[in-house]
């Protein structure tokens, strides 16, 4: 007894201690806390909740309405469908690659330059993208006064569609789309392709298997829900892009992230306010979707990369 | 499941041919049946794929020599746009180029110093206080990937305007949003480098030895975590460089919208700095790349604090 007594209030004195510096320590999440809630939380709920005010600060949905204007929902299609096609196209093609690099050391020259390479195209290139191009199928580009030099003076990039260069229209797009989306490909894909172990490929050849059986039964399968995640990823990825296409396209808005510029500099669409709130709304829940989907794939195709 | 790795190891040939002697005469094309494509194969794709993303870099090199007009479909080459950037004739013309360049590289000052003041001790204080917390860092990090960075613009308008009336509007506050788009790719080669060290292990280790917290800090844990450190700063610093979309809707002059101005009335001088640029971003991930190679030598701690 005589022992426990100051035991006990040892012990008790220490857990008051410790909880009091605990509550201390708490603060040392504080900095971070209020720098991401100023400027993620709050730009985040101003930009989705604004579509929802109108212009004297009442709450409505009429704003919604410029979902029914069918400029915007054309718009919001070629976004769609832009990223759809790249991210398919850019997705396989991104795919092949990470199938080719298959094998090779992870530390090796030809890895790191690979990855480097398609770091600053997938994530940095933006406006510079734009450029490269502008000088590889631009008017005055590489490609465009050589296809004119060998006789071609009207061709697909200088005048596609009677609409003029090819670059600076809606399908343009593409081209300089797929140059950032194949590498964001082989970044993302990379790792999946790395986890497939040699032991199943020797499975596959104990049971006389193929290089082909190997991929078509036991590699694709496996492979399948990283890919599809991979792909959404690149939806996600040029469906929000912006750079690239406000470069090229200055005049007039095609896509929605120019609509939203246009909408954020000069309110156009009549009766309608904060419509880039309603846009960027619109682009959320698209993404949301997206991600939704990404995460499940994610959480299937993690079974196998241990 | 814990050996896994091990068996993988065993059974790859590589690692059997490493270790026990040739076994003579009985050699398995391994290319028979491995996952991995032929050689041949891989470098068809590698090259094919290399030559078609090689191709824009090059034009945008070719048109940055392009001297005057063609004269008889014969284009001259030379140097002359090059020059003409340090001409100081040309200063004027050039003077919002450059103060784009000045203001871009104060922003990535200014946000690889929130990355290191904000991110990196919340990421250790999580690990080593509120390791509960992690998958809570992790998700708020991850968040600016899923919300483009247009949408989120559309909030960091009306949060500028208020910024702009407390401390004037200027440049560098644009590195708080910016930081906010760098999270992510800040986040992943710290989060890396954190989980590869026993943080805890380290700090209580150096804890019982008699150092206080802040010894443990700068001696123990910061040195260990240097290489996560230096990467997630060289990708900082290559996403501010390329950032744009920002940029342009708080109206701020930064390299890439001076970039973009530069290039209506001088493609060339556009031409040549982007080519720089990106040379520049591909050599800072490049230093990453080997970097994260380096470590690969084993997970040593630090020397100097030993």
């Amino acid at each position: 007894m005589t022992v426990a007594t100051p035991l006990a209030s040892a012990t008790t004195s220490g857990v008051g201690n410790i909880s009091r510096r605990r509550s201390v320590v708490w603060l040392g999440l504080v900095p971070f806390a209020a720098y991401v809630l100023l400027f993620l939380a709050i730009p985040a709920v101003l930009a989705v909740g604004s579509g929802f005010f109108d212009s004297t600060g009442k709450f409505t949905l009429a704003n919604l309405a410029a979902f029914a204007n069918p400029q915007i929902l054309q718009h919001f299609w070629n976004s769609i469908w832009i990223a759809a096609v790249t991210a398919i196209a850019g997705s396989v093609i991104g795919a092949v690659v990470c199938f080719a690099l298959l094998g090779t050391k992870s530390d090796g020259f030809l890895r790191t330059t690979v990855d480097s390479a398609s770091s600053v195209l997938a994530q940095f290139g933006g406006v510079m993208l734009a450029f490269a191009f502008i000088a590889t199928i631009g008017a005055q580009g590489i490609i465009t006064k050589w296809l004119i030099s060998i006789g071609l003076v009207q061709n697909v990039f200088n005048n596609f569609d009677g609409k003029g260069v090819l670059l600076y229209q809606v399908v343009g797009l593409l081209i300089p789309y797929l140059y950032f989306q194949v590498p964001l490909m082989v970044l993302t894909f990379m790792p999946a392709m790395e986890g497939l172990k040699s032991t199943w490929a020797e499975a596959n050849a104990t049971l006389g298997g193929t290089r082909g059986t190997f991929w078509l039964r036991i590699g694709m399968p496996i492979l399948a829900p990283a890919f599809f995640g991979s792909l959404i990823l690149l939806f996600a990825n040029s469906f929000s892009s912006y750079a690239t296409a406000a470069a090229l396209i200055s005049s007039q808005a095609v896509i929605t992230p120019l609509d939203i510029k246009q909408q954020l500099t000069s309110e156009t669409v009549v009766g309608v306010s904060n419509t880039a709130g309603v846009l960027a709304l619109g682009m959320v829940i698209v993404m949301i979707v997206l991600m939704t989907g990404y995460s499940a794939l994610q959480r299937r195709a993690s079974r196998w990369q241990r | 499941m814990i050996s896994s790795n091990a068996t993988a190891e065993l059974i790859d040939p590589a690692a059997v041919a490493a270790t026990t002697p040739s076994p003579g005469p009985i050699r398995v094309s391994r290319a028979r049946f491995a996952a991995e494509p032929s050689n041949l194969t891989r470098r068809v794709i590698l090259i094919v794929v290399g030559v078609v993303f090689l191709v824009p870099i090059l034009a945008m090199i070719e048109f940055s020599l392009r001297v005057g007009q063609p004269v008889k479909n014969v284009q001259t080459y030379g140097f002359a746009h090059y020059l003409a950037v340090f001409d100081p004739a040309n200063n004027q013309a050039y003077a919002n180029l450059f103060q784009g360049i000045a203001n871009s590289l104060g922003i990535c000052a200014i946000t690889v110093a929130i990355v290191l003041v904000l991110l990196l001790p919340t990421m250790i204080f999580v690990e080593l206080k509120f390791p509960r917390l992690r998958r809570v860092l992790e998700f708020i990090c991850i968040i600016p990937i899923t919300i483009p960075s247009i949408v989120l613009v559309v909030g960091f308008v009306p949060v500028y305007s208020v910024v702009a009336q407390i401390v004037g509007s200027y440049p560098w506050t644009m590195a708080f949003a910016v930081g906010i788009i760098v999270l992510p790719y800040a986040y992943r080669p710290i989060a890396a480098n954190l989980a590869a060290v026993e943080v805890v292990v380290l700090s209580e280790a150096g804890r019982s030895l008699g150092a206080g917290w802040g010894q443990v800090l700068l001696r123990v844990i910061l040195p260990n975590l240097r290489r996560g450190i230096l990467a997630s700063c060289f990708i900082t610093v290559a996403v501010v460089l390329g950032e744009y979309t920002i940029a342009s809707f708080l109206s701020q002059n930064t390299f890439q919208t001076a970039l973009l101005l530069v290039q209506h009335t001088d493609p060339y001088v556009a031409v040549i700095f982007a080519v720089l640029a990106l040379v520049f971003a591909f050599v800072l991930l490049l230093l990453i790349g080997r970097l994260g190679s380096l470590r690969r030598g084993g997970t040593r701690l630090s020397r100097r604090s030993a």
